[in-house]
Formats: structure tokens, C-alpha cells, sequence
């Protein structure tokens, strides 16, 4: 009962921030309020004991890519953007489509009261040691995956790099 | 114990919401943003399951798109910075050069 109470405040919290995030005037308050989104779904990694992406979420999301978000912001002139219109000349047919778009999953999930039919759960313990058990799965079943994200990072490093050079050579 | 439905439920109600603020706002910015709340409606989906199925590969997957989203970010704002320099506008619809 207290789960799932924590589990409607949290995704109450996510949703009406979310909400905020595309609403907003200011891109900076957009970005606090994005801030505040990325924290509840955090707290609901947190409550499926997932509790490494939780600090992955934390440290990675908030610390990292947030604080990256608002160096640009501050960066280009948001005194312009703030005296035009907010939203594009498109966006009742865009509403509509995305409207749209939730009903249909919204209907393919509800699947006429019968919920999703997964597959039975296999009959195995959940591992103790969230943290260990992603460890071990990175390094062992994962291992080139993790390769290829790290030379992924390094490719959009050296992009980033170039791209926000002022003349190049 | 909370239904993985829920979850899902969540987790499409997050990415219409994502998908609205892509299709509708008009400041680039906030559409990097909004593709933010996307990948962060596919995690919540990734770990529901990866808790059903009592096994971590959903979990390692969503670090991977963890990754795929800094990534993003990183090249997204090069791009925009260089975009503000040469046109002075964050605005996606008066970006037209390819359009006749």
C-alpha cells in the first residue's frame, strides 16, 4: 500500500513536471523543471530496486547532462526568445497526433481489461546485490557493448569539440 | 508488489508528453529537452520489464541509453552553439536554409 502510494506521488510528480518542461515560457525554468522530472524517475528506478541507475540517474543526469543544459541556455541569448511565441504554427495538429498516439498504446495495453499478458516470470530470485549483479552483467554478457559505448562517447566528444569551435582549419 | 502495467502506463504517459514538446514548442532547446523525457519514459519501461523478468539485461540496457543521451546532449548543444553563432536564432522553424 505504501509502495504504491509512493508510486502515484512519484509519477504524479514526473508527469505535471514534464508537463511544465514543454509549457514553459524560459528556458531555464524548463530546465529546473526537466531537473525536478529526472529525480522522480529516479525515485521510481529507486522503488523497482534499481538502485545503481538510480545513481547513475542522479550523478549522470542531473550532475552532468542538466548542468550542460543550462551552460547553453545561458549561453545563447534567451532575452529574444522570451518576447516570441512559444509554440510552433502546427501545434493543434500536433496535439491531435500525439493524443492520438496515447490512446492507441493506451488501448493496445489495456488489451480489453486483460492487462499486457507477458510471459509467466521465470522462477528465480531477483539478485541480492542490485549493483553487483549490473557489474557483472557489464563486464562479462556486455563486455563489447561497453566497448563500443565508450568509443561512442569519444567519437561525440571530438564532435562536440569541433562543432563548437569557431573557425575551422 | 505495483503491476508492470502501471509502469507502462507511466511510461507512454511520459513519452507523449515528450513527443508533444518535440512536435509543438519552437525553441531548440526545449526539443533537446523533450527528447530527454523520451529516452527517460524508455528507461522506466526497460526497468519494469528487466524487474518482471527478474534479471538485470533491462537495466544494463537503459545504461547504455543513459550513454546514447549524453552523447546526444554533447553533440546536440555543439550543434546548437554553433547554429546561434551563424544565425543568432534558436528558433526550429526560422532554421529553413534546406527548404524552398
Amino acid at each position: 500500500m505504501l509502495e504504491l502510494g509512493t508510486f502515484i506521488v512519484l509519477s504524479v510528480i514526473a508527469l505535471v513536471s514534464a508537463i511544465f518542461v514543454i509549457t514553459r515560457h524560459n528556458a531555464v525554468h524548463s530546465a529546473i523543471w526537466l531537473v525536478v522530472t529526472l529525480f522522480a524517475v529516479g525515485g521510481i528506478f529507486l522503488l523497482q530496486h534499481a538502485e545503481f541507475l538510480f545513481a547513475v540517474q542522479i550523478i549522470l543526469y542531473v550532475g552532468g547532462i542538466m548542468v550542460l543544459f543550462l551552460f547553453v541556455v545561458m549561453l545563447v541569448d534567451i532575452d529574444v526568445a522570451l518576447k516570441q511565441a512559444r509554440f510552433a504554427r502546427q501545434w493543434q495538429v500536433a496535439l491531435v497526433t500525439a493524443v492520438l498516439l496515447l490512446a492507441i498504446v493506451g488501448y493496445a495495453l489495456y488489451n480489453h481489461g486483460q492487462g499486457l499478458n507477458l510471459p509467466a516470470r521465470p522462477m528465480v530470485n531477483a539478485p541480492a546485490q542490485n549493483t553487483q549483479a549490473v557489474g557483472m552483467a557489464l563486464y562479462q554478457n556486455y563486455m563489447l557493448p561497453v566497448e563500443i559505448a565508450s568509443v561512442l562517447l569519444l567519437v561525440a566528444m571530438v564532435g562536440a569539440v569541433i562543432m563548437a569551435k569557431r573557425k575551422l582549419e | 508488489m505495483i503491476p508492470t502495467e502501471y509502469y507502462i502506463f507511466l511510461g507512454s504517459g511520459l513519452f507523449t508528453i515528450g513527443v508533444i514538446g518535440v512536435l509543438t514548442r519552437r525553441n531548440v532547446l526545449i526539443i533537446l529537452m523533450s527528447i530527454e523525457l523520451i529516452l527517460n519514459a524508455v528507461n522506466i519501461n526497460l526497468v519494469a520489464l528487466s524487474q518482471y523478468f527478474r534479471s538485470v539485461d533491462g537495466q544494463v540496457f537503459a545504461i547504455f541509453v543513459i550513454t546514447d543521451a549524453a552523447a546526444e546532449a554533447a553533440v546536440g548543444l555543439g550543434l546548437i552553439i554553433a547554429l546561434f553563432r551563424n544565425k543568432e536564432t534558436v528558433n526550429a522553424d526560422e532554421i529553413d536554409l534546406l527548404k524552398w
